[in-house]
């Protein structure tokens, strides 16, 4: 069973590896809108100090979820996908696989890059490392929610749009608790409860998320 | 005109259904006129529950000490509350049904809900403001409540949008039943987080758990606004989930011979 995740993680990424393009595509969309808050809201420190967490977590939501339809999209228009389906390995094993591969090519470069974003806004030193931890707790548990609406919406007209729509509601939680981290640490307050919490959204996620998004993939590709 | 085909064998299994259970009404065939006899009698209940509702609210419950009559939209606003969590969770319910046990009018039933829940969040929203502007003194609070209602609202229109984008009857109700079963198990979820968020940042400007105990006609009015609402609600469900049957079996003998002697 783990020989059919890691033959699945090993597959997806040299399939990324060989299209930098792509991966590189979600990193500098993150980047950019990370970038247009300071010109939209001008150049004070002391709120883009203030607005740092919030603006950096929610471009890495948008990352998260623009780069979804990669999971599935491109095994289901050449038939991959139809193997995995009739394959006697898990299918929730084989979307657990796949959501390990997409998050290490997106959630994992923007967990590395956020730091380097959060100095252009000033973010004093210290909390640099609670918005690094709350990330890689926090953007796993994205890729896997999204898995679930990318199987959904696959092969839908309009998927994009719809995507967004089913799934940033579900990502609200994640999106609270993640920047909350942040504020409270720089309130000068404790974040053990809400990395905690962000933990215990990834345990959750990491064990239902899969075969959700696997009973969908069913339904789509009937 | 339309005729029952070889390759349509849903409607083909409904001439075997047993007839003698409570489940025969499970099947689409038979739920149509079932519903059509229940309508008018929904309806009526919830015109005169409204009835009485509204005139409670209006005419018997007394002034507001603090909040003068502006208070008077809870009559609207807490009823319609109530129903657009109460509605999504019933939804979700059927939809579960759906995906299990596989009955087409568990699916029907679910997409007959959502644009009625969608309804009554948006008044909930709506009504709140109104509430809100002479109250509170702002259109929007980004309150717990608020906001859990907001998204709320997100969640019923990602419902009925995924539906819409599905061509296939069967397969939109089947990714809409997982969709919605995930949605339900984080609903809970986004309202504690939320309610936690708000506490973070800063203090609810007002709560209504401080507000003052109610007077009973109060009590009253608004509960016989929530008894009006249900009913609304399935009289509404019910002749939804009629124009979506006819819809989709509209290959079938049974609704050719219904819409040739309604003409």
């Amino acid at each position: 069973m783990f020989t059919v995740l890691r033959c699945v993680i090993y597959r997806d990424l040299l399939l990324a590896t060989r299209r930098w393009a792509d991966v590189l595509t979600a990193l500098v969309f993150f980047v950019i809108v990370v970038s247009l808050f300071p010109l939209g809201v001008g150049p004070e420190p002391n709120l883009l100090r203030t607005i740092a967490p919030g603006v950096i977590w929610v471009a890495a939501l948008l990352a998260s979820m623009l780069s979804l339809t990669r999971i599935f999209a491109a095994d289901y228009a050449d038939g991959t996908l139809e193997q995995m389906l009739l394959s006697t390995a898990p299918l929730g094993m084989i979307v657990a696989a796949k959501v390990i591969a997409h998050w290490l090519v997106t959630g994992l470069l923007v967990v590395l890059i956020a730091p380097l974003l959060a100095l252009q806004f000033d973010l004093p030193q210290q909390l640099l490392a609670t918005l690094t931890l709350s990330l890689l707790l926090g953007t796993p548990v994205l890729s896997m929610i999204g898995a679930i609406g990318a199987a959904l919406t696959l092969g839908l007209r309009g998927g994009g749009a719809l995507l967004s729509l089913l799934v940033l509601p579900l990502y609200v939680p994640v999106l609270i608790i993640g920047a909350g981290a942040v504020d409270m640490a720089a309130a000068g307050l404790g974040t053990e409860a809400h990395f905690l919490l962000l933990a215990a959204l990834l345990v959750v996620a990491a064990a239902f998320a899969p075969w959700a998004a696997a009973a969908a993939l069913r339904i789509s590709a009937e | 005109m339309m005729y029952v085909t070889p390759e349509n064998t849903a409607t083909g299994q409904d001439r075997f259904v047993d007839h003698s259970s409570w489940f025969k009404y499970s099947s689409p065939q038979t739920f149509f006129p079932l519903a059509g006899k229940l309508v008018p009698w929904f309806a009526v209940a919830a015109l005169l529950l409204a009835a009485a509702g509204l005139y409670i609210g209006f005419f018997v419950a007394p002034t507001d000490s603090q909040q003068g009559e502006a208070y008077r939209i809870i009559f609207i606003h807490v009823p319609a509350a109530w129903m657009s969590m109460f509605i999504y969770v019933v939804m979700a319910f059927w939809a579960g049904v759906g995906l299990t046990f596989n009955t087409r009018l568990s699916g029907m039933m679910a997409s007959a809900l959502a644009p009625t829940g969608a309804l009554f969040t948006f008044l909930a929203l709506w009504s709140g403001s109104l509430w809100g502007k002479p109250t509170w003194g702002t259109w929007w609070v980004w309150e717990a409540r608020l906001t859990s209602e907001l998204i709320l609202l997100f969640l019923y229109f990602g419902f009925m949008a995924l539906q819409a984008a599905i061509d296939d009857p069967r397969r939109a109700d089947k990714a809409g039943a997982v969709l919605a079963l995930t949605g339900v198990i984080n609903i809970p979820i986004i309202y504690f987080s939320v309610q936690w968020w708000n506490t973070l940042h800063q203090g609810a400007s007002v709560s209504l758990k401080s507000a003052p105990t109610m007077a009973a006609t109060m009590f009253t009015g608004m509960l016989v606004m929530v008894l009006a609402l249900w009913m609304y609600s399935i009289a509404a469900s019910l002749m939804r989930v009629r124009c979506i049957i006819l819809e989709r079996e509209r290959d079938s003998q049974w609704v050719a011979e219904y819409m040739s002697s309604h003409k």
